[in-house]
């Protein structure tokens, strides 16, 4: 299991070699999460209508390593936009990936861009 | 400096724990060792009836070895100390070992008193004491078991006797208690409420023999019979005794130190027997004139002897507390300050009631100003109150006897922690005053009674102070301007009633409307869900309308499970179903292999369903005739019910009928917490109905409406609301109850909590309910009528909907399914592989 949490590393706006575009505007949930695939990764992706702003984190959760945070309710505490998984309601920023409720490993964040209504989550592998 | 501790029990250890504790304590400076003569570390005496229930002495310790090493304390742990001389300063072990000490702590505690009686060393007769006691107890009663034999007595109604009891009882056996006064715990109670107390005793199938005299045991190798003097007898199989102890001071004798008249070491205030050097704390200490077989002197006693060691000033307290409160035999029993009144000099004021079994007592001063001792049977809820007031003097109240009757006009004003001084002391067993509880709490910032009672111990002995470490924390949080009320998060700044009430004053329809005109940031998943509920129970709008602003499991209408699939519940109303529908459920769990299981509340849950495949599922079951059965939500689950009078020959009434009428009545219907009834068709209750939320029960004369029970982690009754009622007031009363609930209670708060917290509890709720002394009763009513109107099964808006059909894929951008899930096989079926 650990090797699957291994696949996932966050990836500066600065540091993307590819952006992959995984659908456009419409497929998306407004103010929730919906999953990207993208070679193995799994990528939640989310976009804060009320704001206008996209965030892109892994799936899995690093609590018990399910696949389930694109499901998990979203907003913000004290300004940081964040995700609460729906298994345990840990709740992470999605800024910064950090765990904001327990001592558990911060999750990989991923840059997303939106041009002519289509989304673009970045990668470097 | 050269320590030595004689006698590893309770008290010798929490001198142990007291002196490394102390911010000072370096190992360089003290040599400490600590003889025991028992093979185990220190354990809890207090709780040793709990050994019988689980036989695992270790949970029973107090610190394990390690603990002693790595404080810097040699513990010797079966080795008895023999002989101490006092000029030369030194101790001999059994094994002749010779130990030299600067200073030396007797803490032997004490023998069981065996009196002596005829045929007292039979076999079969034991004390209790030790773990060792126990185990002998035990294998003894298995042997007698085996012959068919399970008669066993316990001599000594006090307070150990009353623990032996319990012990005997758990060991399976017919139990007698012989007590030689005319009453039980003839040390704390009077005859009043020692009576209260066996009678209750009595009631768990004890039989209390008081004012027995045991002339002597008969038996030829085994004890078979008792005889008393008052020419009655007893036929036992085995004997317990328990009547009293007495100081194991034999070796502080022999060594000439002075003993008290009646046995025990004598001390001083500061402990230190008659060689300067030599303290003795716990059982086997004499203080002005007594003995003292509770831990809270002795712990006292142990401070104090650690205190000197430090060169500090402390002594102990003219009178030792030897205030109590015990669960005997599962019935609170509390005791404090001058309980008895032997020389009549207070004025007492006596509340018993032999129905339920409750006798309070307190003694006021004969000026009527102060509270001077008391007793609690049945009901000891007051205790860590009265002793406060007690001890610090305080005033009383107007009318003394709402100490015991609580108030009757609604202030409650005695009942209040931030009354009290900083120097009352909260936790005896720590010695912890209220002033070192608030300074964690104001100047550490803790604020859960976890951080409060790791960091001040307080709460850490017996756990009775605990309730009282909770009133001080609220009240130091609330003065501090936390927790002043309940809000809902940092994006409202409302309870949820008061969100309730705003929302439909101002008619906000929407999420981001609620935010935007009386939140502020853009919310999360506390205060989401609550405005969907409050949305729900306006508009009976269903979860498919705003599903962002929907808990996880409501967004997706199933229950998400360990490894991220989810479970299936179809309403099952009643529990009534169909042979054509259980093969329907039996059909789609097979063609999706799905793990099957019968719920608690009568349906059937499929288990193991992916995300992908949830519509399918859904659609197959509702061309069936199904509907949703809102497992996943805050909303009616079930209305269980027994088989009621169409088939069974006991019932009243035909049950099944009425929970599929009222479970049809309210599904789809969300309120603040999960909420459960049952219909039972006669007073046997095969239902559960009284540990629902709602539950009516059918008796001779029609239905009986019971409220705010439920099951889980904290078990509630619930508690009978109207009686006699026909379906259709019944079904009035419910109405109004739900949607008054839904209306007040606070978010997850169930049923019986909100009873709980409701100011006048069940009779005011019955006044509004019943009586409607607020006039509420018809808007209650119509608001009800209108959600069960406009109910629509919200998996049935689903299947139809593309747009929400879509929801369900796994990816957005690719019909794959999620190959992470990876099930094992359990028994014919499979469940998620287990969580590393």
């Amino acid at each position: 299991m650990q090797n699957v949490l291994d696949n996932y590393e966050s990836v500066m706006e600065e540091q993307v070699t590819y952006w992959y575009p995984c659908g456009y505007v419409d497929d998306f949930p407004e103010n929730a999460g919906a999953c990207v695939k993208y070679k193995h990764a799994q990528i939640a992706v989310f976009y804060f209508a009320r704001m206008g702003k996209w965030y892109a984190c892994q799936n899995l959760c690093p609590h018990k390593v399910e696949m389930v945070l694109s499901r998990g309710m979203i907003g913000d505490a004290t300004g940081i936009a964040k995700v609460a998984c729906p298994m345990h309601k840990h709740n992470f920023s999605l800024e910064d990936g950090a765990c904001l409720t327990a001592e558990l490993p911060a999750i990989a964040t991923y840059p997303v861009r939106v041009e002519n209504q289509q989304v673009f989550v970045g990668f470097n592998f | 400096m050269k320590i030595i501790v004689v006698g590893n029990g309770m008290v010798g250890y929490k001198f142990c724990e007291k002196l490394v504790s102390k911010t000072t304590y370096k190992k360089e400076n003290f040599e400490v060792t600590v003889f025991g003569e028992e093979i185990r570390p220190a354990y809890d005496r207090v709780h040793l009836s709990e050994y019988f229930l689980n036989q695992d002495a270790r949970s029973l310790e107090l610190a394990d070895q390690n603990w002693y090493a790595e404080n810097g304390i040699d513990l010797r742990l079966g080795e008895l100390i023999k002989k101490i001389d006092i000029h030369n300063k030194t101790v001999e072990s059994h094994k002749s070992e010779i130990y030299t000490f600067d200073k030396l702590i007797i803490a032997t505690g004490s023998y069981p008193f065996v009196p002596v009686i005829d045929g007292v060393d039979k076999k079969g007769i034991f004390v209790y004491r030790t773990i060792e006691d126990l185990d002998q107890m035990i294998s003894f009663s298995e042997k007698i078991k085996a012959k068919g034999k399970n008669k066993a007595v316990v001599i000594g109604g006090g307070l150990l006797g009353l623990e032996a009891a319990k012990a005997v009882k758990d060991l399976g056996l017919e139990t007698h208690i012989v007590e030689f006064a005319p009453v039980l715990m003839a040390r704390q109670l009077d005859a009043r409420g020692g009576d209260i107390l066996k009678s209750k005793i009595e009631d768990l199938g004890i039989v209390v023999h008081t004012s027995k005299n045991t002339k002597c045991f008969a038996g030829e190798q085994d004890v078979e019979k008792m005889h008393f003097t008052d020419g009655s007898e007893l036929d036992v199989d085995m004997v317990v005794i328990s009547a009293g102890i007495k100081a194991r001071d034999e070796v502080a004798s022999a060594a000439g130190l002075e003993l008290g008249p009646r046995g025990g070491v004598l001390v001083d205030e500061k402990m230190q027997t008659s060689h300067p050097d030599i303290y003795a704390i716990g059982e086997v200490a004499n203080f002005l004139g007594f003995t003292y077989g509770l831990v809270a002197p002795g712990y006292e006693m142990a401070e104090v002897v650690v205190a000197q060691l430090y060169g500090e000033n402390k002594s102990m307290l003219e009178s030792p507390d030897m205030s109590t409160k015990l669960k005997l035999l599962g019935v609170d029993v509390a005791s404090f300050g001058d309980a008895i009144d032997i020389h009549h000099e207070h004025t007492p004021i006596i509340f018993e009631n032999r129905h339920e079994k409750i006798y309070k007592r307190v003694n006021i001063s004969a000026d009527g100003t102060k509270l001077m001792g008391g007793i609690l049977v049945g009901d000891a809820a007051e205790y860590n109150m009265l002793l406060q007031i007690y001890k610090n003097g305080m005033p009383l109240p107007k009318n003394p006897e709402d100490l015991i009757l609580g108030s009757r006009n609604g202030d409650g004003g005695h009942n209040d922690v931030s009354a009290l001084p900083d120097t009352a002391v909260i936790c005896s067993c720590e010695n912890v005053n209220k002033g070192k509880i608030c300074c964690v709490i104001t100047d550490d910032g803790l604020d859960t009674y976890k951080a409060i009672s790791k960091q001040t111990k307080a709460g850490t002995g017996c756990g009775g102070c605990k309730p009282m470490v909770q009133n001080i924390l609220e009240s130091e949080l609330k003065k501090m301007g936390r927790v002043v009320k309940n809000t809902i998060c940092e994006h409202f700044q409302y309870t949820r009633a008061e969100l309730y009430d705003i929302v439909k004053i101002k008619g906000i329809t929407d999420y981001d409307e609620a935010l935007n005109t009386i939140g502020m940031g853009h919310g999360c998943e506390s205060c989401k869900p609550v405005l969907a509920s409050i949305f729900a129970s306006l508009f009976m709008e269903t979860a498919n309308k705003q599903p962002a602003i929907q808990d996880s499991n409501d967004r997706f209408l199933a229950n998400i499970q360990r490894n991220g699939t989810y479970s299936v519940v179809p309403r099952i109303p009643g529990g009534e179903i169909t042979p054509e529908k259980l093969i329907v459920i039996g059909e789609v769990a097979k063609e999706y292999n799905l793990y099957t299981k019968i719920t608690g509340g009568q349906r059937i849950d499929l288990f193991g369903a992916q995300l992908n495949d949830l519509p399918a599922i859904w659609e197959k079951l509702i061309i069936a005739g199904f509907e949703s059965g809102h497992a996943y939500g805050k909303a009616l689950r079930t209305v269980k019910s027994c088989v009621g009078s169409t088939w069974c020959r006991f019932g009243m009434n035909d049950s099944v009928s009425l929970a599929v009428k009222i479970e049809n009545r309210y599904k789809g219907l969300r309120a603040p917490h999960k909420l459960k009834g049952g219909v039972s068709g006669c007073i046997r209750e095969c239902a559960e109905a009284r540990g629902k939320d709602f539950g009516i029960i059918a008796v001779e004369g029609g239905l009986n409406l019971y409220v705010c029970g439920n099951g889980g982690a904290d078990p509630k009754h619930a508690i009978l609301l109207a009686s006699g009622l026909d379906e259709e007031t019944c079904i009035k009363y419910l109405d109004r109850f739900l949607m008054f609930y839904i209306q007040t209670a606070g978010p997850l708060i169930r049923t019986a909590p909100w009873l709980e917290k409701m100011e006048g509890g069940i009779e005011y709720l019955k006044s509004v309910v019943v009586d409607d002394t607020l006039g509420i009763g018809a808007e209650l009513e119509s608001q009800m009528e209108k959600l069960v109107s406009d109910y629509a099964c919200e998996w049935k808006e689903a299947i139809e909907n593309d747009s929400i059909r879509k929801r369900y894929k796994h990816f957005v951008n690719s019909e794959d399914r999620d190959e992470n899930i990876v099930f094992v096989p359990l028994r014919e079926m499979k469940m998620p592989e287990p969580w590393k």
